[in-house]
């Protein structure tokens, strides 16, 4: 597998701007106070177990999850609980936060092994693995927050064929996927092999070509730990080179059907940092608290840029203070890439397990020029990743045509942003999709729902 | 905190847009103007100022007074209908028919349907059309002006294609120089000057990504295999494929005219589609129609098709077979 791969259908190839990649990961100081969200993940929101007053450890289990996908959540620091209730998250929605006041150093919660020593012998017991991974709060790391332990345990009748560990990192700006594959390269990897022995089947580590150090690294490392069945694959640098059918479609060249989930095709993907929390659980039992974040930006020179380690419930405006405040010039704030990321409403939402970024953009690159005719020349279906016709969808959403949209797949949409950037008339392509997408969305659950009830129905 | 911007994502944006990719085309028309101009002297200098200022001062008029919308003329469309109506006219016309050809290409073709985007017909086509059964004579005097650089005495008066109209193939084909006429083609409409230069624009456009070059390709293999079945069963009837790929306006056409986003289909095959149509009707009108050369009522008939041909086809979608 010496050449480059890459998905088939259309793809953007923006500037990747991987200005801190040159920036060794830094670890963080703890604040005097976390906040730590209840709704850090997908699916059902975590129930609190702790009562204001208690005293808390690093790593202890302050919340369990809320339902099947939901996800245990663990103190980031040692301290007392002050209070339990809403606070505001980074869009400006009232989420249930614990606030922990910290008393003083880290003192860890027991059973943690907290030696830097690698563990690369793997255990036997998929179970106790699995178990593991769920009690460590473990949750995707690659943007959807989806509950790892869940993902690995597709059921009995599933065939996991392969399991794609993501490096793609094809947002631009990110670098923290590149620099855990550099620094934790060996954590990466024995946690890729765990999750291959969990799911019992081969493993591809997809990386972008625009990552070259890190592609020899981690071939070095898996030669060097002489692991069976798993390949390093260089991908090409393109846009969502990283998203899950996108890197399904070029690793095994089997497209996801539309509605069904990867494993239906044999895939399980996991993002590079997901595999180095599950090394954290499995081999040191160490709970999801850290993960790592740029600080970025075109408006930050290249000094002030870096790749944090941060923990969980860190208020933003408190790691954009340490990092040097808000650059002059910055005009949005974005949590997460610049095409799929949010735009940052509140700077004092907290760090959460998915956090990936801090960036900068100024005013001239996110500004959006007023929409003018459409010119009808295809950019937006050229670039469409899941070979939709924005400007067909759009015009349908304008018209309020339901029927046309979801004839027309808009619920296939991935929001990965390809249409919009490419627009020469700046249309507002995605914004109309998503809405299209949310109304289309809920008509098929509806109409799922209703024929459920008559098929009840008529069984008695 | 201060204000900052809040908006959904894409966060970011190409640097291209509805004004580069007029400023790509109008690029990509100058080797053929400068050659035309060259050629044609002061004349076709006139004949360019006077489509693309009537082109620009119409849409900016309209917009102003009549539609009361912001002017759109800043995205260079207007420039691109102007040199291109320019372009498709006898280097001889009136000025005051250049004229009448922008009021009908911007005012009637673009503008009444909503301005850029929203006509059916390439506006510089249907105008040439309107132009060519108004004033018959005008449009179909091929008398060649004096240029800055070769005499008009040089040149012959009449276009190979109206010789095979009139003479037969054989009195046309004898006497061309098909090399010659691949460089430099003097006699017709002024952007059929240099196939290479026009060819040249058309590779910066593909180079530039501002087009694909399946509509082209199609129209151009449509029309040699046409030409190619024709001239193998009758050459003393029927010209060859490589005279009728060289004259006319086949090669402007099929550049510059088809390849109009707004007049053509969106996908590929449609626009594979959309140019095998228009190599057919331009072999059957060239071959049995009364008018010498179809190319422009070609292209004109395939525009009315694009809506069922959009509708037709559509790309591969992820995950649905």
């Amino acid at each position: 597998m010496a050449s480059k791969i890459t998905f088939s259908i259309g793809g953007i190839h923006p500037n990747d701007s991987k200005l801190a990649r040159e920036r060794a990961i830094e670890v963080l100081p703890l604040p005097e106070v976390v906040y730590v969200s209840m709704a850090q993940h997908l699916g059902a929101p975590a129930k609190p177990v702790v009562a204001v007053g208690d005293s808390v450890k690093t790593g202890q289990v302050i919340a369990e999850p809320g339902g099947f996908i939901s996800a245990f959540v663990h103190s980031p620091v040692t301290g007392t609980v002050k209070s339990i209730g809403p606070r505001k998250d980074l869009a400006g929605n009232n989420v249930t936060h614990i606030e922990i006041v910290r008393t003083g150093e880290d003192e860890w919660a027991e059973g943690i092994d907290l030696s830097e020593d690698l563990v690369t012998a793997i255990p036997d017991d998929r179970e106790a693995m699995l178990a593991r991974i769920k009690a460590c709060g473990v949750v995707g790391l690659g943007g959807a927050t989806f509950p790892t332990h869940v993902k690995l345990n597709p059921g009995p009748a599933a065939k996991p064929e392969c399991l794609i560990l993501n490096g793609a990192e094809c947002e631009p700006f990110l670098t923290s996927d590149y620099r855990i594959l550099l620094e934790q390269t060996d954590k990466i990897v024995v946690g890729a092999a765990i999750m291959q022995k969990i799911l019992g089947c081969r493993c591809v580590i997809g990386i972008e070509e625009n990552k070259p150090e890190a592609i020899e690294a981690v071939k070095a490392t898996v030669a060097r730990l002489g692991y069976q069945n798993m390949v390093v694959q260089t991908l090409k640098k393109r846009y969502p080179q990283g998203g899950e059918k996108q890197l399904i479609d070029a690793v095994m060249r089997r497209q996801v059907k539309s509605g069904a989930l990867p494993i239906s095709v044999g895939a399980v993907v996991q993002n590079v940092a997901t595999s180095l929390a599950v090394y954290d659980a499995v081999q040191k039992n160490r709970p999801l608290i850290t993960n790592t974040l740029t600080v970025t930006g075109n408006c930050l020179p290249v000094e002030a840029q870096h790749n944090y380690l941060f923990r969980i419930g860190m208020p933003l405006s408190y790691i954009a203070a340490y990092a040097g405040g808000v650059p002059e010039g910055a005009a949005k704030i974005v949590s997460g890439g610049p095409m799929m990321g949010k735009a940052i409403a509140n700077m004092d939402a907290c760090t959460v397990k998915g956090s990936s970024s801090l960036l900068y953009l100024s005013e001239e690159s996110t500004r959006r020029a007023p929409a003018t005719n459409c010119i009808r020349c295809g950019r937006c279906a050229s670039a469409c990743p899941m070979g939709l016709e924005p400007f067909l969808l759009a015009r349908l959403y304008r018209a309020g045509d339901n029927d046309g949209l979801e004839a027309n797949a808009v619920q296939d949409c991935i929001e990965c942003g390809c249409c919009l950037y490419s627009c020469p008339a700046n249309i507002p392509l995605l914004d109309n999709i998503r809405q299209a997408k949310g109304q289309v969305m809920g008509i098929i659950r509806a109409r799922a729902a209703a024929a459920k009830a008559a098929a009840e129905a008529a069984k008695k | 905190m201060a204000k900052f911007i809040v908006s959904p994502s894409p966060h970011l944006h190409s640097a291209t847009h509805t004004d580069t990719l007029m400023r790509d085309v109008i690029i990509a028309l100058m080797p053929a103007v400068i050659v035309s101009v060259l050629f044609y002297g002061w004349h076709e200098l006139l004949i360019l100022a006077v489509s693309v200022l009537s082109c620009v001062l119409l849409e900016w008029a309209i917009t102003k007074w009549m539609l009361r919308k912001p002017d759109t003329i800043a995205d260079g469309s207007a420039v691109v209908t102007g040199l291109l109506l320019a372009m498709n006219l006898p280097p001889t016309t009136p000025w005051w028919v250049v004229v009448i050809g922008a009021v009908f290409a911007i005012g009637v073709i673009k503008m009444t349907f909503g301005g850029l985007g929203q006509n059916l017909f390439n506006p510089a086509l249907a105008a040439r059309v309107f132009l060519l059964i108004s004033f018959p004579a005008i449009m179909t005097d091929w008398t060649v002006p004096q240029g800055f650089i070769g005499s008009p005495d040089a040149f012959s008066g009449a276009t190979l294609l109206g010789a095979v109209a009139e003479g037969g193939v054989a009195s046309a084909v004898g006497g061309a120089d098909l090399l010659g006429k691949f460089l430099l083609n003097i006699g017709g409409s002024a952007g059929e000057i240099s196939a290479l230069a026009l060819l040249a624009g058309w590779v910066y456009l593909l180079v530039r990504k501002v087009i694909r070059p399946w509509i082209t390709l199609s129209i151009f293999a449509t029309v040699a295999l046409i030409a190619g079945i024709f001239h193998l069963c009758d050459p003393a009837a029927f010209t060859g494929p490589l005279f009728n790929l060289l004259s006319g306006g086949l090669i402007l056409g099929a550049c510059f005219m088809a390849t109009d986003y707004v007049t053509s289909p969106m996908s590929n095959w449609g626009g594979v589609v959309y140019g095998v149509g228009i190599g057919l009707l331009v072999m059957m009108i060239r071959y049995f129609g009364s008018y010498p050369e179809g190319v422009s009522f070609a292209i004109l008939l395939m525009n009315c098709a694009v809506p069922l041909i959009d509708r037709a086809f559509h790309g591969k979608k992820y995950g649905r077979a």
